[in-house]
């Protein structure tokens, strides 16, 4: 099963790298922000992958427990502060 | 190996590869739709599901070895963070949409009317 | 009555998250789980005592998710499919659509936007004034909305019972 998952994490990260690009060439201020957020959801489940490859699940948790709640977080924030300096 | 584990395993393999199929689907739909409020769509959704099943999966491969306390506390642990992503990622989705559309930006439309009244009179 | 409610909800809600059952850490959560009660004791549950309408919310509530994941379920397959289409220029047809609801309560109001979000096609953009600003990717899928799934949410919250 290990292999299985480190393929997984390995398509995930391939994924990532594509998110990138809306970040980086992103026309408007929200696509990166959206971008921001989707890498984080894909970078949640290959922390937990990554749980299990080095067989301590119980740390990993709390690491991708802590990121999810930074990412929603962060989108919120976001969304707040654009409006209020009218960058958009 | 017994059977029980096999059948563990194949139903874990078949949740997370679903996962992972709408997380793709959510990254070619995020590269291809015209504007960001389409592009909302395709991740807003499949990165919400992607989410949760593959929160599964992983929820139940982390029972594989036995249901000792920890295990069973490491899997619930597993399966509020798929619970807060599926109350938090509507949220987040609908705050920056509200953001843009306070900020005053208008979708991209075929025949340039952004706003319609529902149902037609 | 909703003190004790709220703190065990919070107390089991410690303690699988710490995953520690000595004395030291438990009584840490009790402290903790005091000082966040005694802060934001209005917002998990709004009135101070329960009723018997509570109880059958709750029960109508568990048996709307069932339904709502099969939309979920349904509405990522229509999003994957219309990403995955090699002519999906032909086939989206974004608007913003705009219609009045019937529903007046917060928690109806919240928990039907995010049903919106959550299922084909659609996302809540805003709510003002009782009227929903809905973004809609294609012509299909808005003409299922209010529809079905308002009367489910007005069912569930009782809308048609009381104020």
């Amino acid at each position: 099963m290990d292999n299985f998952f480190l393929a997984i994490a390995l398509v995930l990260s391939f994924l990532v790298l594509i998110c990138l690009y809306r970040a980086v060439f992103g026309p408007t201020v929200i696509d990166r922000i959206i971008s921001v957020g989707v890498v984080g959801t894909k970078t949640l489940i290959v922390l937990l992958l990554m749980g299990f490859i080095y067989k301590r699940m119980d740390m990993f948790v709390d690491i991708s427990l802590l990121y999810a709640i930074l990412s929603f977080i962060g989108a919120l924030i976001f969304a707040k502060y654009f409006v209020r300096k009218g960058v958009l | 190996m017994s059977i029980l584990t096999v059948v563990l395993n194949i139903v874990v393999i078949v949740l997370i590869s679903f996962g992972v199929f709408f997380f793709a689907a959510g990254t070619v739909g995020f590269l291809r739709f015209p504007d960001f409020y389409s592009r909302m769509h395709a991740t807003g959704k499949c990165d919400t599901l992607g989410v949760v099943l593959s929160c599964a999966g992983i929820a139940l491969y982390a029972l594989h070895d036995g249901l000792s306390l920890g295990n069973i506390l490491v899997s619930l642990k597993i399966m509020f963070i798929a619970v807060f992503w599926f109350l938090g990622g509507p949220t987040a989705t609908h705050a920056l949409l509200n953001s843009a559309f306070n900020s005053g930006i208008l979708p991209w439309t075929k025949d340039g009317k952004a706003i319609i009244e529902w149902p037609p009179k | 009555m909703r003190y004790i409610v709220s703190f065990i909800i919070f107390f089991l809600l410690w303690v699988i998250w710490s995953g520690k059952f000595d004395f030291f850490h438990l009584s840490l959560g009790v402290i903790s789980c005091i000082l966040v009660i005694s802060i934001s004791h209005d917002l998990l549950f709004q009135r101070s005592n329960f009723q018997k309408k509570d109880i059958t919310e709750t029960v109508r509530f568990i048996k709307y998710i069932p339904w709502l994941l099969y939309q979920i379920i349904l509405a990522n397959i229509h999003v994957a499919k219309l990403a995955l289409h090699p002519r999906m220029n032909d086939l989206i047809d974004p608007h913003i659509i705009r219609f009045k609801t019937k529903l007046r309560k917060d928690m109806s109001l919240v928990t039907f936007a995010n049903s919106i979000t959550l299922t084909p096609g659609t996302i809540t953009i805003l709510i003002r004034d009782g009227y929903y600003f809905v973004h809609a990717i294609d012509m299909k899928v808005a003409g299922d909305l209010p529809g079905e799934m308002e009367e489910r949410v007005g069912h569930v919250f009782m809308e048609d019972s009381d104020g």
